[in-house]
């Protein structure tokens, strides 16, 4: 789907606080509006990536504070990447976990949709992971063709 | 600098229901402050239906959904009657994933919309 090459890219990383969450989906926001995408798909860009980065702060740094590296990139062809990495824990069952309603945490009401919501929102979610290493999140959506406002 | 912490819960009684307002963003880091506050709300007012209205919801991930399904798992615990009402397209699209609609009710134009 997406060219080798990105036209653009920007490589983030940032502390494992739940502040975070909302910083990380503006900054995916703010440069995928390069792209002119429509408020809706704006929203589901947002949504998936708050996902993954909350995915890496609950799960993948569970009781511990470690790094978050977010690598968003853009491609000729209107696709939009983001890439979600830590270094935590990691997924025993990668599977499992992108099963519908699956959670390790349900007393603290995660409802265990957070890689549905990815797979729905975006076109393509690969999550890589090894336990004790850490995991990586890629997703990627290709935007629209709007009519480029002169 | 006011911050979510000073910000009190917007809720409006009507009767022997409460309805809460929620706005901004709710996400894994506001949903703990959130849920702490309906509870509270809940335990001492202990209506008869709570309402969650979503009109000024700017953005939901799936913790707000864990809020509102751990919301619904209390009322049901109290013998509350729960709705949400007013979700925007993209919020209806998260509880639409998880079938919330088989467990709550989920009503759009609510009137208590037009108390903002």
């Amino acid at each position: 789907m997406a060219k080798a090459k990105p036209v653009n890219e920007l490589r983030c990383a940032f502390p494992s606080w739940s502040a975070n969450e909302a910083l990380a989906r503006s900054v995916a926001a703010s440069f995928a509006a390069q792209l002119n995408p429509t408020c809706e798909e704006v929203s589901d860009l947002k949504c998936a990536v708050s996902e993954a980065v909350t995915n890496a702060i609950v799960h993948g740094y569970r009781d511990s504070a470690g790094e978050i590296q977010m690598i968003l990139k853009i491609y000729a062809d209107r696709t939009f990447s983001a890439e979600v990495r830590d270094r935590g824990v990691g997924i025993p069952d990668v599977e499992e976990a992108m099963r519908p309603l699956f959670t390790t945490d349900p007393e603290h009401e995660r409802s265990g949709m957070g890689f549905t919501i990815i797979e729905n929102f975006m076109d393509s979610l690969r999550v890589v992971s090894s336990p004790g290493k850490g995991t990586r999140v890629i997703m990627k959506k290709k935007l629209s063709m709007l009519p480029i406002q002169k | 600098m006011l911050t979510q912490e000073d910000t009190p819960l917007r809720t409006v009684t009507a009767g022997k229901t409460l309805t809460v307002f929620l706005d901004g963003d709710i996400d894994h880091h506001t949903a703990r402050l959130i849920r702490s506050r309906i509870d509270t709300k809940v335990y001492i007012q202990r209506p008869d239906e709570l309402i969650l209205d979503l009109s000024r919801v700017c953005f939901m991930d799936s913790s707000g959904l864990g809020l509102i399904l751990g919301r619904y798992a209390k009322a049901v615990e109290l013998g509350i009657a729960f709705k949400v009402a007013n979700p925007s397209p993209q919020i209806r699209r998260i509880l639409d994933l998880a079938g919330t609609e088989r467990l709550i009710k989920i009503e759009s134009a609510h009137p208590s919309r037009r108390a903002w």
